[in-house]
């Protein structure tokens, strides 16, 4: 089969690969119909995540139809349309029991490496390092789906790939990271990077009820959207002082909640973004974390700070003081995905929203190396890239 | 803990026989009316009792626990000697169901690592077959020295084997819902030589991590029903 394989940093290429098969008796194989680049991926590129090998596939965000299925595997049949959540989960240790499904004990093979670095093992993830289990991803013609009798949901025929195909990562996400700033009624929150996570979360927070979304970015096509698809007030940190016009846009209070969708790539013109690039350019810190100081400055007191973005390492001059001086709360975390997949199906089939929004480019995957200096560079006003793998496939 | 057996197989021998020794010479001298002959006669039931027991409340009250693996292979090994590992994993099954599954010897290579076969001799007795480099096999009988159903297996190698080793599993009710906390004691005493090597070869430099990864995998097991591995899918050239 063909898929996109990682040879180090800035450099992916499509190539031709063997076919995966049956390793374990919950796993099913799936051909891709629909499979997109997530701006994690882009962390891949830019080789700051470690623990990566030359000859990797990536990809997390894939659909497809069931083609072959283990002798454990009860749930899925030969033919079953499938989203795959880009987390793995066993669903019966400790954690999948509390629905905390992307702290599963169970599937992460290279848990001893994560362990290393974070004293515990989160779940695994398809093509995200093998720190974090090392399967290979989708971004590939078929995968191989491990406890495939949890993650995937079954989607009905009828409803396009482009409207279920986000249900695999960044409008659970998005969706996550909204419900995690507790919204209730009159409250203003502020969501920097208007990537597809940060449209997911700005769309999510009008859902759960948000008086009021502003949108933080320096990208005029993100803005527009985040301004067109979801109502946002919007802030361009490259023309303004964010925290001044957070401040002005809530009435001296500041947001009730602040959304990082950004994570550990946060680029800015404050001195402090230019530092943080100084230090991880000479290893000094391994993220930077720009929009978090930011978030946590402009946050109100008693605010919450969620963090869909991702974090990998360590990150340096976070102001700690100002979070504990006033008392915010903290949520973050890779997706529960199981928990959001079947509601958000629910919310696509009524017509509630439609994913799709975020598709600025549709791509075969013979041309995915090239997708992602598109997305990575923001040309083309590129938001959100989704990849066909088979040519003949219409869905 | 919660097992009432505390003091090893050997040492429960020797205390059993030391204590009728050492309460029959009491009991003599109580005859004769000597306060000390009270003293030793009480000290040699005591010591009868724990070799009868299997439990010293003396040993409690202190926290030595001697049928703990280490203190068996201690006295296995006379002494602290050689490789001490002790780890500790959750798994979300009651404690029978989990005893249950390691008492089926010949069912170990399944989680083991580095185990390819056990075959169960009789009651108390495996015979052991381990991986070694370059595909060379160690071999080994063991017998379990101390059980309890539901709560303990203590095993060691026995006299004549390549390996000198000892060791135990606990299964302990975790607080809540979480289960059973399994740890896993073992002690073994490098040999020298070409299955020195070969030991080395197995445990590596951090013996506690292949005890870690085979504890990890029998979690997998009793609670996925499988061990992942991502061997044997695709990759990319390099």
């Amino acid at each position: 089969m063909k898929a996109l394989v990682w040879h180090g940093t800035d450099d992916v290429r499509v190539e031709r690969v063997p076919d995966p098969t049956i390793l374990n008796g919950r796993d099913a194989i799936v051909k891709i119909t629909s499979t997109a680049i997530c701006g994690s991926d882009l962390h891949l590129l830019d080789g700051f995540i470690p623990t990566m090998k030359e000859g990797d596939i990536l990809g997390h965000e894939f659909m497809g139809e069931v083609v072959e299925v283990g002798r454990d595997n009860q749930k899925l049949k030969i033919g079953d349309r499938v989203v795959v959540p880009f987390t793995i989960a066993c669903g019966n240790c400790f954690f999948c029991r509390k629905q905390l499904w992307s702290l599963c004990d169970n599937s992460n093979p290279n848990a001893w490496m994560a362990e290393k670095l974070y004293g515990y093992t989160c779940s695994g993830l398809f093509g995200y390092s093998h720190m974090m289990g090392g399967y290979a991803g989708g971004q590939a013609q078929y995968a191989r789906v491990p406890f495939a009798d949890v993650g995937p949901i079954k989607i009905p025929d009828g409803v396009p790939d482009e409207q279920v195909l986000f249900l695999s990562d960044i409008f659970p996400t998005g969706y996550m990271a909204a419900e995690n700033c507790d919204i209730k009624p009159g409250d203003t929150i502020a969501v920097w990077g208007c990537g597809p996570v940060g449209q997911f979360a700005i769309k999510s927070a009008y859902l759960l009820g948000a008086e009021k979304v502003i949108a933080i970015d320096d990208v005029p096509a993100r803005l527009r959207m985040a301004a067109e698809q979801s109502g946002a007030e919007t802030i361009n940190f490259d023309k303004e002082d964010v925290f001044d016009r957070l401040k002005d846009m809530t009435g001296g209070m500041g947001p009730d909640a602040c959304i990082d969708a950004v994570g550990l790539e946060a680029h800015g013109h404050t001195l402090d973004s230019y530092l943080d690039k100084a230090k991880a350019a000479a290893f000094l810190a391994t993220d930077r974390p720009n929009a978090l100081r930011q978030a946590i400055h402009a946050c109100r007191k008693g605010g919450v700070v969620s963090i869909p973005g991702v974090y990998g390492g360590f990150l340096d001059k976070i102001p700690f003081g100002a979070a504990f001086q006033k008392g915010l709360t903290f949520r973050m975390g890779q997706t529960h995905m199981m928990r959001y997949m079947k509601p958000l199906l629910d919310l696509v089939r009524e017509g509630a929203i439609d994913p799709s929004f975020v598709i600025t480019h549709r791509l075969p995957l013979d041309r995915a190396a090239e997708a992602y200096h598109t997305f990575r560079d923001q040309k083309d006003d590129c938001i959100k890239v989704v990849l066909k793998p088979h040519s003949e496939v219409v869905h | 803990m919660t097992s009432d057996v505390n003091v090893a197989g050997a040492e429960r021998w020797a205390s059993a026989l030391g204590g009728a020794a050492l309460a029959a010479y009491g009991i003599k001298q109580l005859k004769d009316r000597s306060p000390a002959g009270a003293a030793l006669a009480a000290a040699g039931t005591a010591l009868m009792y724990r070799g009868a027991t299997g439990y010293c409340p003396m040993y409690s009250a202190a926290g030595i626990n001697t049928a703990d693996a280490r203190d068996d292979t201690q006295a296995h090994l006379s002494g602290s000697r050689g490789v001490n590992v002790e780890e500790v994993v959750t798994i979300r099954k009651s404690p029978d169901e989990l005893y249950r599954f390691w008492r089926n010897f010949e069912q170990l290579p399944r989680f083991m690592t580095y185990v390819d076969a056990v075959r169960q001799l009789d009651q108390r007795r495996s015979h052991w077959t381990v991986k070694g480099p370059a595909g060379r096999r160690i071999e080994w009988d063991a017998e379990i020295i101390n059980e309890i159903p539901n709560e303990l297996i203590g095993w060691r190698t026995l006299d004549g084997a390549d390996v000198v080793s000892a060791g135990s599993v606990r299964f302990v009710p975790a607080p809540g819902d979480r289960g059973t906390q399994v740890r896993v004691r073992l002690q073994y005493d490098p040999p020298g030589g070409r299955i020195g090597s070969a030991v080395a070869w197995i445990f590596g430099k951090e013996p506690s991590q292949t005890i870690r990864e085979d504890l990890r995998h029998f979690k997998q097991l009793m609670e996925a029903g499988e061990i992942l591995t991502t061997a044997g899918q695709p990759q990319g050239g390099k």
